[in-house]
C-alpha cells in the first residue's frame, strides 16, 4: 500500500456535489452562435487562419498556435465564420477580447480525420504535434497548453506521471462524472501519456468522497501498471503542487517546476483529450462543465461545445433568473463572477455555479484583522497570510516577495477562515499584479534608460569626429597658407585658377581677328618704319634747305608722300583695331559708366584748373541759358493756357533762377574786384 | 621609560593620544583610497526609481541629471510627474525624508500614453526624431515618420517641435493582459461594530 502524505493546511467546506451528480452527463447540443476566443489557455492567442464568411467543417482548425506557449482553436461544429471582432470573454475584468464567432448550420458534419491505430510507433515529436495540433490546453483550470508541460527536456528524467483525479473545490462533479463514465478512455489517455514521457511510475490520484469514480478508474486501470491512489479529502489537496506532496512526499520548490522534482501532473479530463486526439482524430472542441447551484432546476453535467454560450447552458438545466443572486464561472472558492451571461464556455470553464443568494451570500463586510493566525495554519502552501495582508496594504512590494507571495495558489482558504471576512485573496491578486506590473514597468525603464544612454553617446561621437573633421581642415588650411607665404605661388588654387582664367581670355582675344595677329604687327610695323623714314626724309629737307640746295624741293615732295603714306598706314592701323572690336587698348563696353565717370572726373578736374573768375562767369552762362529756357517754357505755358499749378511751379523756378543769377553776379563782380 | 612615564603623566598621555591619531588617520586615509568608490551609488539608486521617460518635465535634460541633482545637490524629489506618487514615495523612503506631494508646477501625473503620428499628414522634417530621448521614431528626411510604440516612453517632446501638428499622445488603454485585480477598497464598506450603528437602517428598512 502506498504511503499517503498530507501537506500543511488546508479546509473542509461543504461539498454540495451530490446534486449534479444524479443524472449521467448529458449532451448540451449545438446552440445557433459559438464564440470561441483566441485566447482559452496561458500563453499568446492563437492566430486565425480563416476569414469571415468561410465555411468550416466539424474539428477544422480555425486559429493556430502562434507561439511556443499557445494552443489551437478548432471549430467545434460546421457552420460560417460570421464575424472574427472582440466580445466579451470570461473574465473578472468584464473585458472584451478577439473571439471568432462561428453560426452553427445544424449539420454537425465532421472534417476528414482519422485517429493512429498504433501510437507506439509514432516517435515522441510526431506524438506531441499530434497533441499539440488538436489544440489540448489544461482543462483542469489554468489552461496551460499540454505539449509545453509534456515536452520534457532530455536531461530531466520524470519519475512520477500523476493524473489530477481529485477536483477538490465544493460543487464541481466535471472530473468525477467523466471519471465515472468514461474511465476506459482516461487510462488510454494515460497510456498515451506514459509512452510520451516513460515516467517510473505512474498514478491516478482520487480523492475518496468520490467512491464510485474510484471504483470505475480502477477497474478500467487493472493490470496496465497504472496505479490509482485514494488519498483523504481535503481543501485543496487538487492543486498541483499540493497533490504532488500528497503522492509523493516531494516539495516543489518555490518559484520552481514540478518537473524539477521529476513529477508532471496532469487532469484526467486533459488525460481523455489526448487520448481523442491520438486514437481518433479529434481536436479539442468540447468539454464537460459543471452547471449547478439553487436557480438551476436540474443541475448536471454537460458534453458542452466550446464556445457555446453561458446563457443557453443554463437555459438547458433550467435556470430560474429570479432565484439568482449571481453567476459564477468556476468553483465558490477560485471561481470569479462573471460580467454577463452571454460569455462563452471555454477550455477551462469546469463549473457554472448559479446559487440563490442565500445558498452563496455576499461576504460581510470586512472587519480588522484580530491577528488569529487562523489563515496561517489552513495556508497550503505554508506562508503568513496574515502578514502578506499588512504588506499588501502597505503596498510593502520587498517584504510582501521576501514573504513568497508569489507561492500564493489563490486558493481562498485564508478568506473562508478568516473571522473578519477580510478578503484576503484579492488582496494578494491585487498585490501579485501590481508586482508583476512593476517588475514590467521597471524592464521598461531599463530598456528606456539604455536606449538614452545609447543615443547620447551617439551624439557625443557624432560631435566628436564633426569637431575632428573640423580641426583636420583648420590645420589643412593653415599649411597650405604657410607654403604660399614661403613663395609657392603656384600652390595658390585662387592665384592659379586667375591666372588661368587670364591665359584662356589671351587666348580667345589673339584668335578673335581673321587674320591673326600677323596682320596687326604687319601694319604697326608699316606705320613705325613709315614715320622712321618721314623723319630721315624731314631731316634731310632742312638740311639741303639750310644748304640752298637745288634738291630741296624734290626732297619736300618727298617728305609729303612719306608723310601721306604715314596716314594711311596709320588710317590701315585704326581702322584693322575697329574691326577687331575686342582690341586690349580700348576699354570694354561694360565699363561705359566707368568712362562717363572718367569723363566727368576730367570735366571737373579742368574746371577746377580754371581760375574763379572763369568759373563764376562759365556758372553765371549756364545759369543765364536756364533762366532762357524757363522763361521761354513759362511763356509758351502761358500761351496754351495751362494748369495754374504748372504755371505757378514755372514762375516760382524763374524767380529761383533770376535769384540765383543775381547771386552769381555778385560773386563774379566780388572776384573782379579782389583782381 | 616607565620612569618617564609615572614622571611626566600628562605629557605621555598627549604623546600616546597624539600618536594613536596620528595611527588611525592615517589607516582612515588609506582605506578612503584603497577602497574609493566609483561613481555616485546614491545617483545611481535614485535613478533606477526614476521612470526613465527622459521627459525633461522636471527640469533637467533627462532622468540621469535630475537623480544626480538629488543625491548631489538636494533637488526636491517631487518633480517627476510620469513616476507620480508612487516614485515620490519610493525616492522618500530610499533618502529617508518625507514624502511630500506632487509638484503642480512640472506637471501631472497622467496616464501613460503613446505617440502616435498620422502618417498622412506628415512633411518628413525629421524634427520629432530629433527630439525623440530613446530613438523610438523612425523616418527620414521628406519620408513619412512612424513611431515604434514598443520603444516610446510617452515623454510629449515630439509633439511640439511638430511643425504640422499630426503627432498624437494616444492614452493607452485597458486591456485583457494589462488588466489586474485592484486592492480591496476599506471605505466601500461601512463597518458596522457597534450594535446600535445598525438601528437607524433597519427603522429605515421598515
Amino acid at each position: 500500500m502506498r504511503r499517503i502524505y498530507d501537506f500543511h493546511g488546508g479546509i473542509h467546506p461543504a461539498e454540495h456535489k451530490h446534486t449534479s451528480v444524479r443524472s449521467p452527463i448529458a449532451e448540451a447540443g449545438i446552440p445557433a452562435e459559438l464564440i470561441l476566443p483566441l485566447l482559452q489557455h496561458v500563453g499568446a492567442p492563437a492566430r486565425p487562419v480563416v476569414d469571415v464568411g468561410d465555411q468550416v467543417l466539424k474539428g477544422q482548425m480555425i486559429a493556430e498556435a502562434s507561439a511556443f506557449v499557445s494552443a489551437a482553436v478548432h471549430a467545434p461544429t460546421s457552420g460560417t465564420i460570421v464575424a472574427i471582432e472582440d466580445r466579451v470573454v470570461p473574465h473578472p475584468s468584464g473585458h472584451s477580447a478577439p473571439c471568432i464567432v462561428l453560426a452553427a448550420d445544424g449539420r454537425d458534419e465532421w472534417i476528414d480525420h482519422a485517429g493512429t491505430g498504433d501510437y507506439t510507433t509514432l516517435d515522441r515529436g510526431a506524438l506531441l504535434n499530434l497533441i499539440r495540433s488538436a489544440g489540448i490546453a489544461g482543462l483542469g483550470g489554468a489552461g496551460f497548453p499540454s505539449t509545453v508541460k509534456l515536452d520534457v527536456k532530455a536531461d530531466t528524467s520524470i519519475e512520477t506521471l500523476i493524473l489530477n483525479g481529485t477536483e477538490c473545490e465544493p460543487y464541481i462533479t466535471a472530473d468525477d462524472m467523466l471519471m465515472r463514465e468514461r474511465a476506459d478512455r482516461i487510462v488510454e489517455g494515460a497510456q498515451i501519456l506514459r509512452h510520451l514521457i516513460q515516467p517510473g511510475e505512474t498514478l491516478i490520484g482520487i480523492e475518496d468522497n468520490k467512491p464510485e469514480s474510484l471504483a470505475a478508474v480502477r477497474e478500467a486501470a487493472r493490470d496496465c501498471g497504472i496505479e490509482v491512489v485514494a488519498f483523504p479529502t481535503k481543501y485543496p489537496s487538487g492543486g498541483e503542487k499540493q497533490l504532488i506532496e500528497i503522492l509523493t512526499g516531494k516539495q516543489v520548490p518555490s518559484g520552481g517546476l514540478p518537473a524539477d522534482v521529476g513529477v508532471i501532473c496532469q487532469n484526467v479530463g486533459t488525460a481523455a483529450a489526448v487520448r481523442d486526439a491520438v486514437l481518433l482524430g479529434r481536436p479539442l472542441i468540447s468539454r464537460i462543465t459543471t452547471v449547478t447551484g439553487e436557480a438551476v432546476s436540474n443541475p448536471q453535467n454537460f458534453e458542452v461545445l466550446i464556445g457555446t454560450p453561458v446563457s443557453y447552458l443554463l437555459e438547458k438545466a433550467g435556470y430560474r433568473p429570479a432565484r439568482n443572486g449571481r453567476l459564477i464561472m468556476g468553483g465558490p472558492m477560485m471561481g470569479f463572477t462573471l460580467p454577463q451571461p452571454d460569455v462563452p464556455v471555454v477550455k477551462t470553464t469546469n463549473c457554472i455555479l448559479a446559487p440563490s443568494p442565500a445558498e452563496l451570500p455576499l461576504p460581510p463586510p470586512p472587519q480588522a484583522c484580530i491577528r488569529c493566525g487562523m489563515c496561517a495554519q489552513v495556508c497550503p502552501a505554508s506562508l503568513l497570510p496574515q502578514q502578506l495582508f499588512w504588506f499588501a496594504q502597505g503596498k510593502e512590494v520587498e517584504k510582501l516577495e521576501s514573504h513568497n507571495l508569489f507561492d500564493c495558489i489563490e486558493c481562498g482558504a485564508c478568506s473562508w477562515v478568516c473571522p473578519s471576512s477580510i478578503p484576503l485573496v484579492q488582496y494578494y491578486r491585487a498585490s501579485k499584479a501590481e508586482i508583476l506590473q512593476l517588475r514590467r514597468e521597471h524592464a521598461r525603464a531599463e530598456h528606456s534608460r539604455e536606449r538614452f544612454e545609447a543615443r547620447q553617446e551617439r551624439i557625443a561621437r557624432e560631435e566628436a569626429e564633426k569637431a575632428a573633421k573640423r580641426a583636420a581642415r583648420k590645420r589643412a588650411a593653415e599649411e597650405r597658407a604657410k607654403g604660399t607665404a614661403a613663395g609657392g605661388p603656384a600652390e595658390d588654387p585662387v592665384q592659379a585658377a586667375i591666372e588661368r582664367a587670364r591665359a584662356k581670355k589671351a587666348a580667345q582675344q589673339s584668335a578673335g581677328g581673321e587674320d591673326g595677329p600677323g596682320e596687326l604687327e604687319k601694319l604697326e610695323k608699316a606705320v613705325v618704319t613709315t614715320r622712321k623714314r618721314l623723319e630721315t626724309a624731314t631731316a634731310k629737307l632742312e638740311a639741303a634747305r639750310a644748304e640752298g640746295s637745288d634738291l630741296a624741293e624734290a626732297l619736300q615732295t618727298g617728305v609729303e608722300k612719306t608723310r601721306a603714306k604715314l596716314e594711311a598706314a596709320e588710317q590701315a592701323l585704326r581702322e584693322h583695331q575697329q574691326v577687331r572690336g575686342g582690341a586690349p587698348t580700348e576699354a570694354p563696353p561694360a565699363d561705359a559708366a566707368q568712362a562717363a565717370i572718367e569723363r566727368a572726373m576730367a570735366a571737373r578736374a579742368a574746371e577746377s584748373a580754371l581760375d574763379p573768375r572763369e568759373k563764376a562767369r562759365l556758372q553765371m552762362e549756364k545759369l543765364r541759358e536756364r533762366l532762357q529756357k524757363s522763361q521761354a517754357r513759362l511763356e509758351q505755358g502761358r500761351a496754351q493756357g495751362e494748369e495754374e499749378k504748372i504755371v505757378e511751379a514755372l514762375e516760382s523756378t524763374v524767380a529761383r533762377l533770376q535769384e540765383k543769377l543775381a547771386t552769381a553776379e555778385a560773386e563774379l563782380q566780388d572776384a573782379e574786384a579782389a583782381r | 621609560m616607565l620612569e618617564l612615564i609615572a614622571q611626566y603623566p600628562v605629557i605621555a598621555a598627549l604623546v600616546a593620544l597624539v600618536g594613536l591619531g596620528a595611527v588611525f588617520g592615517a589607516l582612515l586615509g588609506f582605506a578612503a583610497e584603497r577602497f574609493k568608490t566609483e561613481g555616485n551609488p546614491i545617483a545611481d539608486q535614485v535613478n533606477a526609481i526614476l521612470p526613465q521617460t527622459q521627459c525633461g518635465q522636471c527640469g533637467y535634460p533627462g532622468c540621469r541629471p535630475y537623480a544626480e541633482a538629488i543625491a548631489n545637490a538636494g533637488e526636491a524629489i517631487n518633480k517627476c510627474p510620469p513616476g507620480g506618487e508612487a516614485g515620490i514615495q519610493a525616492l522618500a523612503d530610499l533618502l529617508d525624508v518625507e514624502p511630500i506631494p506632487l509638484d503642480e508646477e512640472h506637471g501631472e501625473e497622467k496616464v501613460k500614453a503613446v505617440a502616435f503620428i498620422r502618417e498622412a499628414e506628415c512633411i518628413g522634417c525629421t524634427k520629432c526624431i530629433q527630439a525623440c530621448p530613446v530613438d523610438a521614431i523612425l523616418g527620414a528626411a521628406k519620408q513619412m515618420h512612424t513611431v515604434i510604440a514598443a520603444e516610446c516612453t510617452g515623454c510629449d517632446l515630439c509633439v511640439e517641435p511638430c511643425p504640422v501638428d499630426c503627432i498624437d499622445m494616444i492614452p493607452e488603454k485597458e486591456t485583457l493582459q494589462t488588466w489586474h485585480w485592484q486592492l480591496p477598497d476599506p471605505s466601500a464598506y461601512r463597518p458596522e461594530i457597534i450594535a446600535t450603528d445598525q438601528a437607524p437602517a433597519r427603522d429605515r428598512a421598515a
